[in-house]
């Protein structure tokens, strides 16, 4: 454990063997050998690259090479760091993305210049949206070409500008080490994020020495982890005497590896928890004190909760729309404690009574000691009432749903009997739309890194190259990708490098034949007008998925009736010789409920199509 | 909404000010003004951004800036409290006849005449905008030829250094 005030660096810099394998300096860190000290060792840019991403502790890269980057694949080819050559560059983003979120780790992904890039910048926008740590390595250009328009020339510096959280062009083959360390500990400490690395061919070609460790030159970078103890002190005040507070977990606690000092403070405090859609399995959620998640397709407890609290404890969220819906209205009665690593979030959507920049685990580990001081004080507010009405409200608005009218197989039937039955060690990683909201409800995830998703940017045709990198990360982990028909013919030829690279993935295509939350939307708010959204996976079976997942060298299983569910799921569980994927025949008109439209109250939320819940009546 | 002056110490690399100006413009800001150049140290150089914009964005705008890597430090420098100054150049219509009456006004703003044509003077003026507002209105019945402004520059009243700090962290 290293702390950066502490480090004997003299530059007052973590050393590149801290920032190794990418943990942040207080989270448990792989046990990576430290790489050993090398001075001057005559080498390509492109070795040295290859050398810097040994020397990191980096395991695994997923990419494709192309003209620009070709330097590079050379010494790869000779490298024990594993390289996986995907199918697509968007596949490579996604797979790195994956990869980290179930390890903690930097993913790591590479292409070639031009096209190669900016396919890679769908995967590191989403990459930023969430926060997730990975380097992408590009192949650029020669110097000598750049600005010329050459071929394969593309600015990808300048696109990723807005969507990184630091990039570099590589000018020197001796700054190689350097920049590469650097992006690894910008991508993972701090919040995490994506940097990209862009070196030109002729730095790969070029003669320098390999020196190592290099010394980190990032004067501008001081992310604050420790927090203010006088703000703690008063969040504590607050917590103590809050007669209805919750505790508003977001991604940042998965982030911080805080789970477990989570669920102390929660305990400790009696409060009910929340957990946003990145912050899943951040709290089980078979403990009584979780109302569930909040927000668009929340939980009624979970949204009444927020709207009727007269404290929110904000712990590494961000108040995002889908959370908040119309921000003039949300949580109206509250006072805000936020907590952030990134100050930037702090005020950003909503002002904050007592701000708190710090890491999520640090800030929890703190306010466990001063609320337990405020408690031996004599200052503990009785829950009880708000426990009654919170309860109240649970036992009358539980999730759930219709059966289909029309007999067809509901799509939250498979992803319940999903979850019940792969149960709560595996990871499950879904793709956009009504299927991932329907697998935040239905599963219930009991630890962290159990589930993956694409949140801020909402991605679709993130879920099978995702699970592809969870796999990697975490061969011993069950992997289901639930995916739905649209996502799943965006990204499915990833499945042929699951096939070839021994990478045993489950695929359950919840297909109920068109884009289904388009299809919601227009069910509501355009009057069943269902322009373009009817994919023909029903109606003509095109593509037949099981006979796509046969030719991608995979088993396909398909199942269309309640009663087949749990046998087609336990026939998936028994093939873990190769990657599986079930198509899932289910109805199309199946709704995510409850549901707070696009932009209005959170008061507004229907519990299930016209039915609103009768939040008013409450007495509070 | 209010003018603001910011004072942006940012390491001197390729790319820095594009990352810079393309966050306000991300984020929705304008930018009144803005100069760049080199400090004291050579590998530091600094930021003078004007921008028009209420307490609480321009706090969002400054976190903002803050993350970036390459910016080592952000200060806000109070009109009171700083010295702000702008450059203009301007070419004025002088024929013979005229002339005089334009030198008057260019000793009356402490401004210099730095070319001279038959039929045209230009001048260098420095001072705050408003002053180089006035010169520009006594100059306008003349005839402006053709002008040019600076960004605005600015540096903190009293011997405290805003880079000082910066140079040692950094070295």
């Amino acid at each position: 454990m290293t702390k950066p005030q502490d480090n004997p660096s003299p530059t007052k810099q973590p050393s590149p063997l801290t920032v190794a394998a990418g943990a942040k300096p207080h989270a448990v860190a792989p046990k990576t050998p430290p790489a050993k000290a090398v001075v001057a060792e005559p080498v390509t840019g492109a070795q040295s690259l290859v050398r810097s991403l040994e020397a990191l502790g980096v395991d695994v890269m997923f990419g494709i090479p192309g003209g620009a980057i070709l330097p590079a694949y050379d010494p790869i080819f000779d490298s024990k760091v594993r390289h996986i050559l995907v199918r697509h560059e968007q596949g490579a983003g996604h797979a790195a993305t994956g990869y980290a979120q179930a390890t903690g780790k930097v993913g790591v992904c590479v292409a070639t210049s031009g096209p190669g890039a900016t396919n890679l910048v769908t995967p590191i926008a989403d990459a930023y949206m969430d926060s997730v740590p990975i380097v992408a390595i590009t192949g650029q250009v020669s110097r000598s070409a750049i600005g010329t328009d050459a071929f394969q020339e593309a600015d990808i510096q300048g696109i990723t500008l807005p969507i990184t959280k630091h990039n570099f062009l590589v000018t020197r083959p001796e700054d190689v080490p350097r920049i590469l360390a650097e992006a690894f500990h910008l991508a993972s400490t701090g919040r995490p994020g994506p940097v990209l690395v862009d070196i030109p061919k002729d730095v790969l070609q070029g003669r320098t020495e390999f020196t190592w460790p290099p010394t980190l030159e990032l004067p501008g970078y001081r992310p604050t982890l420790q927090p203010h103890g006088k703000q703690i002190r008063e969040a504590a005040k607050l917590i103590a005497m809050a007669r209805r507070p919750v505790l508003y977990v977001g991604g940042g606690v998965l982030k911080a590896q805080a789970s477990a000092v989570l669920r102390q403070l929660a305990e400790l405090t009696g409060a009910p928890v929340v957990t946003t859609l990145m912050a899943r399995g951040a709290f089980p959620d078979s403990h009584r004190q979780h109302l569930g998640m909040p927000g668009m397709h929340g939980s009624v407890a979970a949204v009444f909760a927020l709207q009727k609290a007269d404290l929110l404890v904000a712990l590494g969220a961000r108040f995002d729309d889908r959370v908040t819906g119309q921000l003039s209205t949300f949580a109206p009665g509250a006072a805000v404690v936020h907590a952030d690593i990134d100050p930037a979030e702090i005020g950003k959507n909503r002002a904050a009574d007592v701000p708190i920049v710090g890491d999520a685990k640090y800030v929890i580990e703190e306010l466990i000691g001063a609320v337990t001081a405020e408690h031996k004080a004599g200052h503990r507010a009785d829950l009880a009432d708000w426990w009654r009405q919170l309860d109240d409200i649970r036992s009358r608005y539980p999730l759930g749903w219709e059966e289909p009218p029309d007999g067809t197989l509901a799509p939250q039937y498979v992803i319940k009997r999903l979850g019940e039955i792969v149960g709560p060690d595996a990871i499950y990683v879904a793709g956009v739309g009504q299927h991932q909201m329907w697998a935040s409800q239905f599963i219930s995830y009991e630890k962290p890194g159990t589930w993956l998703n694409s949140g801020g940017a909402g991605t679709m045709g993130y879920a099978v190259p995702a699970a592809m990198g969870a796999k990697v990360g975490r061969p011993d982990a069950v992997v289901w990708a639930i995916d739905g028909d649209g996502c799943f013919q965006m990204t499915n030829q990833e499945l042929a490098t699951c096939a070839l690279e021994g990478i045993p993935i489950k695929v359950a295509i919840i297909n109920n034949g068109n884009l289904g939350m388009v299809r919601q939307w227009q069910t509501l708010f355009y009057n069943e007008r269902y322009s373009n959204t009817d994919l023909g996976t029903h109606k003509h079976r095109i593509p037949d998925f099981v006979k796509l997942a046969e030719a991608l060298g995979c088993t396909g299983l398909r199942c269309e009736t309640a009663a087949d569910v749990d046998g087609t799921i336990e026939t998936a569980m028994k093939i873990n010789d190769g990657p599986v994927v079930v198509d899932f025949v289910v109805g199309k008109d199946a709704m995510v409920w409850p549901m707070v439209a696009a932009g209005t109250s959170n008061d507004e939320i229907q519990f299930a199509r016209g039915v609103r819940p009768a939040f008013d009546d409450d007495d509070i | 909404m209010a003018k603001h002056t910011l004072s942006v110490l940012v390491e001197n690399k390729p790319g820095v000010l594009a990352r810079v100006a393309g966050l306000f413009s991300r984020r929705g800001f304008n930018i009144d003004s803005l100069a760049v150049g080199e400090t004291e140290h050579p590998e530091v150089s600094r930021i003078t951004i004007v921008v028009n914009a209420e307490e609480s964005p321009l706090e969002q705008v400054t976190k903002q800036l803050n993350k970036l890597v390459n910016v080592l430090k952000i200060v806000e420098l109070e009109p009171s409290a700083s010295v702000q100054r702008e450059l203009l150049l301007v070419k004025v219509r002088a024929d013979r006849p005229q002339r005089s009456q334009v030198l008057e006004t260019v000793q009356m703003f402490r401004a210099r005449v730095v070319d001279v044509s038959p039929d045209a003077l230009t001048i260098e003026a420095t001072g705050t905008a408003e002053k180089l507002d006035a010169l520009l209105r006594d100059l306008e019945p003349f005839g402006i030829k053709e002008m040019v402004q600076s960004g605005m520059v600015a540096i903190g009243r009293g011997s405290r250094s805003i880079t000082a700090p910066v140079l040692r962290a950094a070295s």
